[in-house]
C-alpha cells in the first residue's frame, strides 16, 4: 500500500526483462558455438521459450479469473483454439471466404485478423459468462468444461460445414503465414520469440494492473465473500463475467500467435486435456499472483522435457505414460501441500528470510 | 450457519420460455434430420432403446458423482476414473487361469475389481481429499483432476494403450444374443445393465433409507457441523462415500465392459457424460440423476442417428451448456440445494 | 404533513426511511416471518431484538435483497426495492454488516475499506489497463476516503493487516467500517456485539452512538439488552416471526409479552443445562 512492502513487481521486471533479453541476444552468439541448448544440456531451447511466453499470455488471463475471482476454467484451451483457427481460417482460407487476395495478402491482415479474433472471443465468453455466473458456486467450471469439448468436436467436424473445410478436421490447417511488420519478415525463430514476449511482459503489466485497480479488488473481494461483495455493492456476476472474457481474450491472443509460430494448427491441440495442463501451469505457478504465469508455464514445459528425455534412463521402457502420472501425481502434491503455487510460497519464505512482514 | 441464500429465486421468468423453445428446436431438429434418412417410428424406437443402455451407464456413473457430491460439497472429477478400473481390472482378472469355470471366474473377478476399486476410492480420498478437507472447492476441485490424470496414467503403464473386451455375461463368449420383441432389437448385455442400474437405485434407497450408517451419511449432506455436534463421525462417512461412488463406477464400468471397448482413456467420455446427466438431474437427487442418464443416452442416440458420427458426443455438452444457461437446478433439485455448489 | 406509521406506533412530521409492510417469509413450509410490519425513522438508533430463530437476520437479508419476501413490501425512501438485486439496494445506501463475520479472504484492512467504497467509483477494466489520469484520480480519492474511515474508527494501524489476522472485536469494527466507506443511508448491524468483551463492546456502543449525528440511519440486532437498551431509541421484538412489540426500551423492558418471550428461552436454555 506504498508502504514498505517487498518490490516484488519491480524486481520481477528488473530479472525478467534483461533476463529474457539474454536469451533471445544469445543467438547473436551462435555461429561461436553459444546457444541456448548448448548451455543448459539441451533442456532449454528457444523454441520452448516462446512456448512459455505464449502461455504466459494465457496464464495471465487464467490467474485472473481463478486465482483472483475465484471461477475455475476447465476449457480454457478452447479460446486458445479459436484464437488459433481464427487466425488460420482467416489467412490460409481467405480464398473460400470470399476475402479479396489484395486485403489477405497486405502485411497487416494477420494483425487486424488477431485483434478482432481476440475481440469477439472475448465477446463470447462474455456473453456465454453473463447468464451463467449469475448463479453461484461452480458453474462456470462445468460451463467452461463443455463449451471446451463442444469448441474441440466442432474444430475437428469441420464446423458442422464438411463442403467448406474450413477447420481441416482431425488434420488441420497448414501453410499459416509467417507474421511481417512492414517489410520485416517477424522470423526466424530469435524474432518471433521477442515479439512473443513482448505480448506476454504486456500481458503481466496488464495483469498488474488490473490487480491493483478497483476491478481488481472486487474480483477479490467476489473470491472472498460473494455475499459480502454484493452487500457493499459490488455488482459480482458482471464481474465475473468481464473477467471471463478478458481471460478469453488473452487466451484467443496467444492463440493466434501460437499459430503464425507453428504455421500448423491441429485441434487436437487445443482439447481438454490442453485445458487440463493449463489448470496445472496456473497451479504450479500460483493462480493468485501474476508472475506465477510464466513460472508456471516454464516449470510445466521443462518437467514434461526433463521426463521425456531423461526417463528412459531411471525406468527403461518407459513412455509417455509416466508423464501423465507425473502430471497428476504433482498437481495433487502442489494442491495439498503448495496451494499458493511456486511464485506466492516463494515469495513467502523469501519475505521471511528478509524480515519483512509477511502479508 | 446456513448461507440463507436462494439460487433459485433469482431465476428469471423468462427462463421458462428460454426452456420450451430450446426443447421444441431440439424436437424440431431431430425430426427435421431423420425426415432426411427417411425414418420411421420403429427405427425411431431402436435408437431410443439403444440409446437407453448407453444412457443406464451414464446414470449409474452419474449416481456416484450425486453421492460424493451430497455428502462432501465435492464434484468428483476422478469418477470417470474408477469406471475405467472396473473393466480393466475385471478383464485382468479374468485373463488369469484360475479358476478354471469361466462364469465363476468372472463374477470373482468383476466382485475383485469392484472390491478393489472402492478400497481405492477410500485409500485416494484419505490421502488427498481429507488432507484439504478445509480447502476451497476450487482447490479440491482440481485436487480431483490431479487423480484422475494419475489414475488414467497407471492404468496406461499397467495395461499399455490396447483395449481389453470382457465376454457377454450371458454366454460368457464374445457374442452376446440379441432378442427380438414386436421389431425391435435389444441385447442380453443390455438387459445386464438395466438390471444393475435398478438394483443399485434400490441399493442406494436402502442404504440411505433405512441403515443407521446410510442416515448418518444423509445427515452430513443436509448439515455438516450439525452432524458432527450429533456425533456423526463426519470424516469417515466421506471416506466411505468416495468408496462407495468409487465401487458404483466400477459396477458401471464392468457392465458396459462386454459392449464397448475398454481402454485406459475411456474414463473421460463416460466420466464427463455421467457428470451431464447429474447436472440435468440437479446434482444432488439419485433418481434425478437417473432419469437425467437415461434421457440423455435416449436422446443422444436419436441425435448420433440422424447426424453424422464425429458429432455423436457434441450432443452431451451441447445440453450441458443448455441446463446450465436455462435451468442450472436440473429437475429435481430444490433451491437451497444449488446453495452447495 | 404527519406520517403515521402503519404499525400505529406513532405520528411524526418526516417520512420513515425504511417501511416494512406487512412481510412474510417462507422456507419451505416453514414461516420464518409473519405479517411483520415495522418503520425505521430516519437518524433513529432502532433495536430489533428476539429470541434465536426469531426471524432478525432473515429481515436483514430481505430488507437487503439476498432473500426475497413471499408477500408484502419493503419500501426505502418511499420507493419499493422488493426484486432489486443486492448491489442495486446497496447502491441506493442500505449497508449491512453479518452475524457471522463475512471478510475478504487475503484482503488487507485497507482494501476492505476500499471495497466498500466501491460504488463511489466508476472506473472499469479498460480505464485499469490504461491508467487514464481520471482514473488515477479516482483511485487517489479512494484512498483517501477509505483512509479517513480508518481513522474514524481507529483501524489506522491494522490497515496493512490481513483482516483476518484481526481479533474479532476489530473485525466487528472493520465490517463495520466497510459498510461505512459505501457512505450509507441506513445501516443494518447483525449481532456487531457478538463474541466481545467489555471494552471492545463499549468502544462499539460507542462508535454506533455517533453514526446518527453523521445523519446515518441505524438498525441494530443484538442480544445484549444493555447494549441495546442504552444505544436504541426505539426497539421492536420478534418472536416466532412476529412482531410482538413495538415501543421505546423502557416500555418495551416492561411489556408482558417479551418478557414471557424470554422466559421462554431461559426455560429452554436451563432445560437443555439440566438434561
Amino acid at each position: 500500500m506504498g508502504r514498505a512492502g517487498f518490490p516484488a513487481n519491480a524486481i520481477g521486471f528488473a530479472i525478467g526483462l534483461p533476463l529474457i533479453l539474454a536469451i533471445g541476444g544469445l543467438e547473436a552468439f551462435r555461429p561461436m558455438g553459444l546457444s541456448l541448448p548448448a548451455l543448459t544440456g539441451g533442456l532449454l531451447t528457444l523454441d520452448t521459450m516462446i512456448r512459455v511466453g505464449l502461455f504466459t499470455i494465457v496464464l495471465v488471463g487464467l490467474n485472473l479469473l481463478m486465482g483472483y475471482a475465484g471461477q475455475v476454467s476447465l476449457g480454457q484451451a478452447a479460446f486458445y483454439g479459436m484464437g488459433a483457427f481464427f487466425s488460420a481460417i482467416m489467412t490460409v482460407r481467405a480464398r473460400t471466404l470470399g476475402i479479396p487476395p489484395a486485403l489477405a495478402e497486405a502485411w497487416w491482415w494477420p494483425w487486424l485478423v488477431m485483434l478482432t479474433g481476440a475481440f469477439l472471443v472475448g465477446l463470447t465468453a462474455y456473453g456465454i459468462g453473463r447468464p451463467i455466473l449469475r448463479l453461484r458456486g461452480h458453474y462456470l467450471a462445468m460451463a467452461t468444461l463443455g463449451l471446451g469439448i463442444v469448441v474441440y468436436i466442432l474444430l475437428r467436424e469441420n464446423l458442422g460445414l464438411p463442403h467448406l473445410n474450413l477447420t481441416g478436421g482431425f488434420d488441420g490447417i497448414q501453410g499459416i503465414p509467417r507474421l511481417r511488420l512492414g517489410g520485416l519478415l517477424l522470423w526466424p525463430a530469435w524474432r518471433y520469440y521477442f515479439l512473443v514476449w513482448l505480448f506476454a511482459f504486456g500481458a503481466i503489466a496488464l495483469g498488474l494492473r488490473v490487480v491493483r485497480s478497483r476491478v481488481g479488488r472486487a474480483l477479490r473481494a467476489i473470491h472472498g465473500s460473494e455475499m459480502a461483495a454484493e452487500s457493499v455493492g459490488v455488482e459480482v456476476s458482471y464481474y465475473k463475467a468481464q473477467v471471463f472474457g478478458l481471460s478469453a481474450a488473452m487466451a484467443a491472443l496467444a492463440g493466434s500467435l501460437y499459430a503464425h509460430f507453428q504455421t500448423t494448427v491441429i485441434p487436437a491441440t487445443f482439447g481438454f486435456g490442453s485445458s487440463l495442463e493449463l489448470v496445472v501451469m496456473s497451479a504450479v505457478g500460483g493462480m493468485a499472483s501474476i508472475w506465477g504465469a510464466p513460472f508456471g508455464a516454464l516449470t510445466v514445459l521443462l518437467v514434461q522435457e526433463v521426463l521425456r528425455t531423461q526417463l528412459h534412463r531411471v525406468i527403461p521402457n518407459a513412455q509417455g505414460e509416466f508423464e501423465a502420472i507425473a502430471f497428476g501425481v504433482i498437481l495433487v502434491l502442489i494442491m495439498l501441500f503448495l496451494p499458493e503455487g511456486l511464485t506466492t510460497g516463494g515469495l513467502r519464505w523469501l519475505r521471511s528470510r528478509m524480515g519483512l512482514r509477511p502479508r | 450457519m446456513i448461507r440463507e441464500w436462494v439460487g433459485g429465486e433469482r431465476i428469471p421468468f423468462a427462463r421458462r420460455w428460454g426452456i420450451a423453445i430450446a426443447v421444441l428446436g431440439l424436437m424440431i431438429a431431430l425430426i427435421l434430420l431423420g425426415q432426411g434418412h427417411g425414418f420411421g417410428a420403429l427405427e425411431y424406437l431402436q435408437f431410443i432403446l439403444d440409446g437407453l443402455r448407453g444412457g443406464s451407464i451414464y446414470a449409474l456413473v452419474a449416481l456416484g458423482f450425486v453421492l460424493v457430491y451430497r455428502v462432501m460439497g465435492v464434484i468428483n472429477f476422478a469418477q470417470g476414473a474408477f469406471v475405467m478400473l472396473g473393466p480393466m481390472l475385471t478383464a485382468f482378472f479374468y485373463e488369469q487361469k484360475w479358476p478354471p469355470a469361466p462364469g465363476l471366474r468372472l463374477a470373482l473377478a468383476a466382485l475383485l475389481a469392484v472390491g478393489i476399486v472402492g478400497a481405492l476410492g477410500m485409500i485416494i480420498e484419505r490421502l488427498t481429499l481429507y488432507p484439504a478437507r478445509r480447502a476451497s472447492p476450487l482447490t479440491r476441485i482440481i485436487i480431483t483432476v490431479g487423480v484422475y490424470l494419475s489414475l488414467q496414467g497407471a492404468a496406461l503403464l499397467l495395461w499399455g494403450p490396447y483395449a481389453k473386451v470382457l465376454p457377454s455375461f450371458t454366454t460368457l463368449s464374445l457374442s452376446d444374443p440379441t432378442y427380438r420383441f414386436a421389431g425391435v432389437r435389444v441385447k442380453a448385455q443390455s438387459l445386464w445393465i438395466a438390471g444393475t442400474l435398478i438394483a443399485a437405485l434400490l441399493a442406494l434407497g436402502l442404504f440411505f433409507g433405512r441403515t443407521t450408517v446410510g442416515k448418518a451419511m444423509r445427515a452430513c449432506a443436509v448439515n455438516r457441523l450439525a452432524a458432527r455436534l450429533m456425533g456423526i463421525p463426519v470424516d469417515t462417512m466421506s471416506t466411505l462415500a468416495f468408496g462407495m461412488a468409487a465401487a458404483l463406477g466400477a459396477i458401471a464400468g464392468i457392465v458396459l465392459g462386454p459392449v464397448t471397448r475398454a481402454t485406459y482413456d475411456m474414463g473421460l467420455e463416460l466420466g464427463l457424460k455421467g457428470f451431464v446427466a447429474a447436472i440435468m438431474g440437479g446434482l444432488v437427487s439419485f433418481p434425478g440423476a437417473v432419469l437425467g442418464g437415461l434421457l440423455l443416452g435416449a436422446l443422444e442416440n436419436l441425435w448420433a442417428g440422424v447426424t453424422v458420427a464425429g458429432f455423436k458426443d457434441l450432443f452431451a455438452f451441447v445440453i450441458l451448456i443448455l441446463v446450465l444457461l436455462l435451468h442450472p437446478r436440473g429437475f429435481a433439485g430444490t433451491e437451497a440445494e444449488v446453495e452447495r455448489a | 404533513m404527519l406520517y403515521i406509521s402503519p404499525d400505529g406506533t406513532g405520528e411524526r412530521s418526516e417520512a420513515p426511511l425504511l417501511e416494512v409492510l406487512r412481510v412474510s417469509k417462507a422456507f419451505g413450509g416453514l414461516m420464518a416471518l409473519l405479517d411483520v410490519s415495522l418503520c425505521v425513522w430516519p437518524g433513529q438508533i432502532k433495536g430489533l431484538i428476539g429470541p434465536n430463530g426469531a426471524g432478525k437476520t432473515t429481515l436483514f437479508n430481505l430488507i437487503t435483497g439476498m432473500l426475497r419476501p413471499t408477500s408484502g413490501d419493503i419500501r426505502f425512501q418511499g420507493r419499493s426495492i422488493v426484486g432489486l438485486p443486492p448491489h442495486r439496494i446497496a447502491a441506493l445506501g442500505i449497508a449491512r454488516t453479518f452475524q457471522n463475520v463475512q471478510l475478504f479472504s487475503g484482503m488487507t484492512v485497507f482494501e476492505h475499506v476500499l471495497v466498500g467504497g466501491h460504488r463511489h467509483g466508476r472506473s472499469g477494466l479498460l480505464g485499469a489497463i490504461f491508467q487514464t489520469s481520471r482514473v488515477r484520480q479516482e483511485e487517489k480519492e479512494a484512498r483517501a476516503r477509505a483512509w479517513r474511515i480508518l481513522e474514524r474508527v481507529g483501524l489506522v494501524e491494522w490497515a496493512d493487516r490481513p483482516a483476518e489476522s484481526l481479533p474479532l472485536g476489530l473485525q466487528r469494527i472493520l465490517e463495520i467500517a466497510r459498510a461505512l466507506a459505501t457512505a450509507p443511508r441506513l445501516l443494518l448491524l447483525d449481532e456487531p456485539g457478538a463474541g466481545l468483551n467489555p471494552p471492545e463492546k463499549a468502544q462499539l456502543a460507542g462508535l454506533i452512538r455517533s453514526l446518527p449525528e453523521e445523519g446515518i440511519t441505524v438498525l441494530l440486532v443484538e442480544h445484549d439488552m444493555n447494549m441495546v437498551m442504552g444505544l436504541a431509541d426505539e426497539i421492536a421484538v420478534l418472536d416466532y416471526g412476529q412482531l410482538i412489540a413495538e415501543g421505546p426500551p423502557e416500555a418495551i423492558r416492561q411489556d408482558p409479552r417479551v418478557i414471557a418471550a424470554y422466559l421462554g428461552e431461559e426455560d429452554e436454555v436451563w432445560n437443555a443445562a439440566r438434561g
